[in-house]
């Protein structure tokens, strides 16, 4: 335990060393800020909208982002430290390679906790300070979309790790890493809404339909933050699909955290079977 | 006490290339050891494996009581390793660094000032290592190594890119440790500098042990000739190689002086001679094989 904090400690004052969390958290609240201000000017009003809408907004930014920014802190973590040789002399140290891993995993967690909190609050706090009347069902949505969001970024730190514990190369766990990122927030939705029409309806049920959407933990959090909270729902346009797809919350979340804790769990395999 | 490593019938291949074959040794608490071999001879892997960084694909090692690579932490903390070419994050500080690693060995924090002090890193202990030279790494490498004051110190190259003055002082530090009771390993492919500081040579080559014993007992066994060269007065050319040309095999000879290469047993015989030639000889000098000749002639494959 001691050792699992050790590391993700070294690892949070390695990223506030080389300012990577003062760019994430700055990245995250300027796209926060202008979506929450500047969101609705294409439509011609420049002005603070419902946190509601904020919550539709902030969602899709997540979808694109988060994913990004953990396989970007996640995918060099193993084998970035063992093509610089720093690998191989940590673990002539008393510490598992688990410990290892979990500590950089509660690290990374805890970097992407503290940028979304801060750069998604930045927001709402903004918009509450101009004047907004925020109910307190937006408040729990809002909330909820921001845990939601860290636990979307966890099962796409686990991924990195994956990543990072299979290759041999940085340049291919970037690359590798790049591909995973396309593959869950482009490709997947596009296949998926291509066989849906070429379909009509006759072979898939909504019931499949459920569990190919549990493939993909970014459409997880899609049907967890869009189609969940009614008022929220209704800005979004997934009411139609949320009434389709019978998959309670609490499924939704157990479906997120495993899609942390069996890529995590690889990756832990994987890596203490590896010779250095 | 017993032996703080031992390898029996190691053997570690990578797919089917060897990596070292049919390794044993044993190393007893307070020995200095230099594991010697060219580049790529398998020092490094047997350096890994006493680690458990590897594990071997046949034969049995324990290093600390511990099978080093599904052994507990206990055994690590009394380990000390300094990889060849040492890096660090260079975002953090000398200090920095060595406290995160003083933690991770369950060490108190106040031995860092002294190690810092030690090798010489104390000025330096508050800046980034980015902005460290390579010599001064290295010596925060050992640094982190000497954490805990550990029962067996593997370095792995410790004095490559090291300038002479360094490399003095890394020498000095190694042998305090060695009079604490340490078994230091070293490896290096520079013979020359280790041939004072080592009681033990353990030399590889082509993935096998061709040499173990104390620099002496390889003398020996490899029984090398020792150079005696004379100079002589002038003319003395066809005196001297009739004199010592019955003891020895025929020399070298420029008009000024001659040189003979002299087995162990020939070499009292040759001197008595020269000692009788009276006034023919003005100075003899008698140069013992350096280790570079020891080490290639086990490289060609002499029998240890």
């Amino acid at each position: 335990m001691k050792n699992i904090y050790l590391i993700a400690a070294k690892e949070i004052q390695e990223s506030l060393r080389n300012r990577w969390v003062l760019l994430m958290t700055a990245l995250l609240a300027a796209l926060a800020l202008s979506l929450t201000f500047l969101g609705s000017a294409p439509v011609g009003t420049v002005g603070a909208r419902t946190l509601d809408v904020v919550i539709v907004s902030l969602s899709s930014l997540t979808i694109f982002l988060v994913p990004l920014l953990a396989l970007l802190i996640s995918h060099d973590a193993i084998v970035g430290e063992s093509e610089r040789g720093t690998m191989l002399l940590l673990l002539s140290y008393p510490v598992s390679r688990g410990q290892v891993l979990l500590g950089k995993f509660a690290g990374h967690l805890a970097i992407l906790t503290f940028a979304t909190v801060l750069g998604y609050g930045t927001a709402a706090v903004t918009l509450s300070a101009t004047g907004s009347t925020i109910s307190a069902q937006s408040w729990t949505a809002f909330a909820s979309m921001i845990g939601t969001s860290i636990l979307l970024g966890a099962a796409f730190i686990a991924i990195g790790y994956l990543v990072s514990v299979l290759v041999r190369e940085r340049a291919t766990a970037a690359g590798t890493a790049i591909g995973v990122w396309l593959l869950f927030v482009i490709v997947f939705d596009m296949g998926l809404l291509g066989v849906l029409v070429v379909d009509q309806g006759r072979l898939i049920s909504p019931t499949t339909l459920s569990g190919l959407l549990l493939l993909n933990p970014t459409d997880v959090y899609r049907l967890l933050n869009l189609a969940g909270a009614t008022n929220v729902s209704s800005f979004s346009g997934m009411s139609g699909l949320a009434g389709t797809v019978a998959l309670s919350p609490g499924l939704l979340l157990c479906a997120l955290a495993g899609w942390t804790l069996v890529p995590l769990t690889f990756a832990a395999m994987i890596f203490s079977r590896r010779e250095m | 006490m017993t032996s703080l490593v031992e390898i029996s019938h190691i053997t570690k291949r990578f797919g089917s290339v060897d990596g070292v074959r049919d390794i044993s040794f044993v190393l007893q608490p307070g020995q200095t050891v230099a594991l010697v071999g060219h580049n790529g001879a398998g020092k490094t892997t047997l350096i890994k494996l006493m680690l458990g960084l590897l594990r071997p694909t046949e034969g049995h090692i324990r290093v600390l009581g511990e099978d080093p690579a599904t052994g507990g932490p206990e055994a690590r903390r009394k380990l000390g390793y300094l990889p060849e070419s040492v890096s660090f994050n260079t975002a953090l500080t000398g200090h920095e660094v060595l406290a995160f690693y003083a933690r991770l060995k369950s060490e108190p924090l106040d031995c860092i000032g002294p190690l810092l002090d030690r090798v010489g890193l104390t000025k330096a202990a508050d800046r980034r290592i980015g902005t460290y030279s390579k010599g001064m790494r290295q010596r925060l490498g050992l640094a982190q190594a000497l954490i805990g004051s550990p029962r067996l110190l593997l370095l792995d190259e410790p004095t490559t890119g090291l300038d002479p003055g360094l490399r003095m002082e890394f020498y000095e530090i190694i042998g305090e440790l060695r009079d604490r009771g340490a078994t230091v390993v070293l490896s290096s492919h520079v013979l020359t500098e280790l041939e004072e500081r080592t009681e033990r040579v353990i030399i590889i080559s082509g993935s096998r042990l061709v040499a173990d014993g104390t620099i002496d007992e390889l003398r020996r066994i490899a029984e090398l000739p020792a150079k005696v060269r004379f100079s002589f007065a002038h003319g003395g050319t066809e005196r001297l190689r009739d004199l010592i040309g019955a003891a020895a095999k025929a020399g070298t000879f420029n008009g000024q002086w001659a040189e003979f290469d002299v087995t162990p047993s020939q070499k009292i015989e040759v001197l008595r001679r020269a000692a009788a030639a009276g006034d023919l000889i003005n100075d003899i000098d008698v140069i013992p094989p350096s280790l570079d000749e020891l080490y290639a002639h086990f490289l060609r494959g002499g029998a240890a």
